[in-house]
């Protein structure tokens, strides 16, 4: 929420329009943009920023997905009232998943972090995501700016990688939101301090939050393959709604194929597999393997799903 | 005949675009040859179209609504691919010159499209961050001139949610021209407006114009193009059925000299002797081609001979008739 105020009141600023402010051209109209790239290379490097820029400020400006990211803070202050309110009793850390989660938080308000993350992985991060990934060039197309962004010229592959790169950020930003509103409640409602692994061995603190940054980064990469799915899934029709609903689908498919015992063997290449794989960051030492596959899983999501948007959105006809 | 700038082009014409290059004189800010767009249904919306668009002049995109000038136009721009055909804006092949020539081409296409959450101001911003090579340092002096040639200064703040129809449609404008341009291709720019709007954006169109930039406007609006343009395209159901000057357009069909008299039989021979091509005497009057004869010279050639004369009009067709003629859709209003 920070990061969206921040960015608007660099936009207000931008926006103050008087006559006398008309003359003074030497200041370049997107503060951000400018600041970004002062001293930084060529002009191509300079545009790209000052157009990501823009973009940055266009997903973060929009009420819709203000709202969205005041629902993804809400959760975790929710979730960790509630949980103060039951008190949950401390029995050890007996083998994995949310019920090791729930049964650390009463000694360590760390766990909060932990349980919002994979309490909002299941569907409303996701959403989040979804929102602005299906709305990205669908939305662009509905409201008929496609055309403008793309005679202007915009260049359909730096569109693209633009867009793409503002799902990216807008993923990072909701699951940091989640993150730190969890650890922030969690210190306020819980006591804090050295943390017991799922294997059982018990770290420092600041190992421990480590961790926990590692896991939110691992979440976000995950958001960040879902986000190249919606953006190529944008790229097929002029509604963006259509474009949300469809990820949507997918997702909730994707989540119940997963839960079946008799598509265990396809298990592993479904999109949302390796999401809650975080826990593997959680034991000592690491299962790195799993953590790879996972990461690997996500990284050939990301690549195929942008290829086929870049394919499709740099050979069909913008007729929105 | 109004001279070299007409020219007629025939259908299914693939082999004579060098006679469109050759016609027009000096550069060509737009040329396409044969090009066609085949939608997947099989239905043909541009049907090998060769336009040539000198540079510097006001050209008139007619037609009526679903004759392929929206389709010509996205093709023209890049955002739609030629099932066949080649097309070139300032010298580049489109659509794999977007990044080098667009930035020198403004355009209003189908309509006004901008965010309604954001504010006129903040929609160019936008549009302008977009463009690969406007230079940052000069973003907002050039906003600010754009938005003040259309007039929206006073509501460069306002959201865009509560323009006027008018004032999104010059919003458009201003964005068409963010950067000095050498060429703008504006797509059916009086659309919805009032009279009062109308106005204002023919006035625009004859300032870019006489900034010595090629303007590219298409309408099925008439008396728009016979106000600003000096040559006209005509299209009809995909196919451009006329090209040239608006002079050549109005040569196409022959001027007529009408003699209402008392005397028409004297008329007659009076015009006989001129030469007059197609004499056609009605109820009080005698019709006749005008060609090169002089008025002057058939009056005084009628008053020696005696013949009562209660009028003498020469009769141009009107640009309305003659576009009916071309597009040939509904009915001749001539009769």
């Amino acid at each position: 929420m920070t990061l969206s105020t921040e960015l608007e009141s660099t936009e207000l600023g931008s926006t103050e329009l008087g006559s006398t402010e008309l003359e003074s051209s030497g200041e370049a109209a997107p503060v951000a943009a400018a600041r970004q790239d002062e001293g930084r290379g060529s002009g191509a490097v300079r545009g790209y920023g000052r157009f990501f820029a823009s973009e940055l400020r266009l997903v973060f400006r929009r009420r819709r997905n203000q709202l969205l990211l005041l629902v993804i803070f809400a959760f975790p202050v929710l979730i960790g009232i509630g949980l103060k309110i039951a008190a949950p009793h401390p029995n050890g850390g007996e083998g994995g998943g949310p019920q090791a989660f729930f049964n650390q938080l009463a000694g360590n308000g760390v766990f909060l972090t932990l349980i919002a993350l994979q309490a909002l992985l299941i569907l409303v991060l996701p959403l989040v995501v979804a929102v602005v990934a299906g709305d990205s060039i669908a939305g662009e197309a509905g409201y008929g700016t496609l055309r403008y962004l793309l005679t202007r010229p915009a260049g359909r592959a730096r569109l693209l990688s633009v867009k793409y790169l503002a799902i990216i950020s807008y993923g990072l930003v909701a699951t940091f939101i989640i993150a730190v509103t969890g650890l922030i409640v969690g210190v306020i409602f819980f006591p804090v301090g050295p943390v017991t692994l799922l294997s059982g061995t018990t770290v420092s603190l600041a190992s421990g939050l480590l961790r926990v940054l590692w896991v939110t980064l691992y979440i976000a990469a995950a958001m960040a393959a879902l986000g190249a799915i919606g953006l190529a899934i944008s790229t097929l029709t002029e509604h963006a709604i259509g474009a949300i609903a469809a990820i949507m689908v997918l997702i909730v498919t994707s989540e119940v194929v997963d839960q079946v015992p008799q598509f265990s063997a396809i298990a592993p290449y479904l999109p949302t597999h390796w999401w809650d794989s975080f826990d593997s960051l959680l034991r000592s030492p690491i299962d790195t393997t799993t953590l790879l596959q996972g990461l690997l899983s996500f990284l050939v999501y990301a690549v195929l799903f942008c290829s086929f948007a870049w394919a499709r959105f740099t050979t069909s006809d913008v007729t929105s | 005949m109004a001279g070299s700038s007409v020219i007629e082009t025939t259908e299914g014409a693939a082999g004579e675009p060098a006679v469109s290059a050759q016609l027009a004189a000096g550069p060509l800010a737009i040329a396409s040859s044969g090009l066609t767009k085949r939608f997947r249904g099989g239905q043909v919306a541009v049907d090998h179209v060769d336009l040539a668009v000198p540079e510097g002049c006001v050209y008139g995109f007619l037609g009526p609504n679903g004759s392929g000038k929206t389709t010509t136009i996205r093709m023209l721009l890049g955002l739609a691919f030629p099932t066949a055909g080649t097309a070139a804006i300032l010298g580049t092949p489109m659509p794999n010159g977007s990044a080098s020539v667009l930035h020198r081409v403004g355009s209003l296409v189908e309509g006004p499209a901008f965010f309604p959450f954001l504010s006129g101001w903040e929609n160019l911003a936008r549009c302008d961050a977009a463009d690969q090579s406007a230079d940052p340092r000069t973003a907002k002096a050039r906003i600010g001139g754009a938005l003040e040639r259309v007039g929206l200064t006073a509501a460069a703040r306002k959201r865009y949610r509560n323009y006027s129809l008018g004032m999104k449609q010059r919003l458009a404008i201003a964005a068409a021209l963010l950067r000095p341009r050498d060429l703008v291709i504006l797509d059916e720019p009086t659309n919805g407006l009032d009279p009062q709007g109308t106005r204002e954006v023919r006035s625009l169109v004859r300032q870019i114009a006489a900034d010595g930039i090629t303007v590219f406007v298409s309408s099925h609006l008439l008396a728009e193009v016979e106000q600003v343009c000096s040559h006209v395209g005509v299209m009809r159901g995909g196919q451009l059925v006329f090209q040239g000057s608006l002079d050549g357009l109005r040569h196409t069909q022959a001027s007529r000299i009408r003699v209402r008299s008392g005397d028409l039989e004297a008329a007659a021979t009076v015009f006989a002797k001129l030469g007059l091509a197609d004499p056609d005497i009605t109820d009080d009057a005698i019709t006749a081609e005008l060609g090169s004869a002089d008025p002057e010279l058939i009056t005084a050639e009628l008053v020696h001979a005696g013949v009562g004369v209660r009028e003498l009009v020469v009769q141009t067709p009107s640009l309305e008739d003659l576009f009916v003629g071309l597009t040939g859709e509904g009915f001749d209003v001539e009769h």
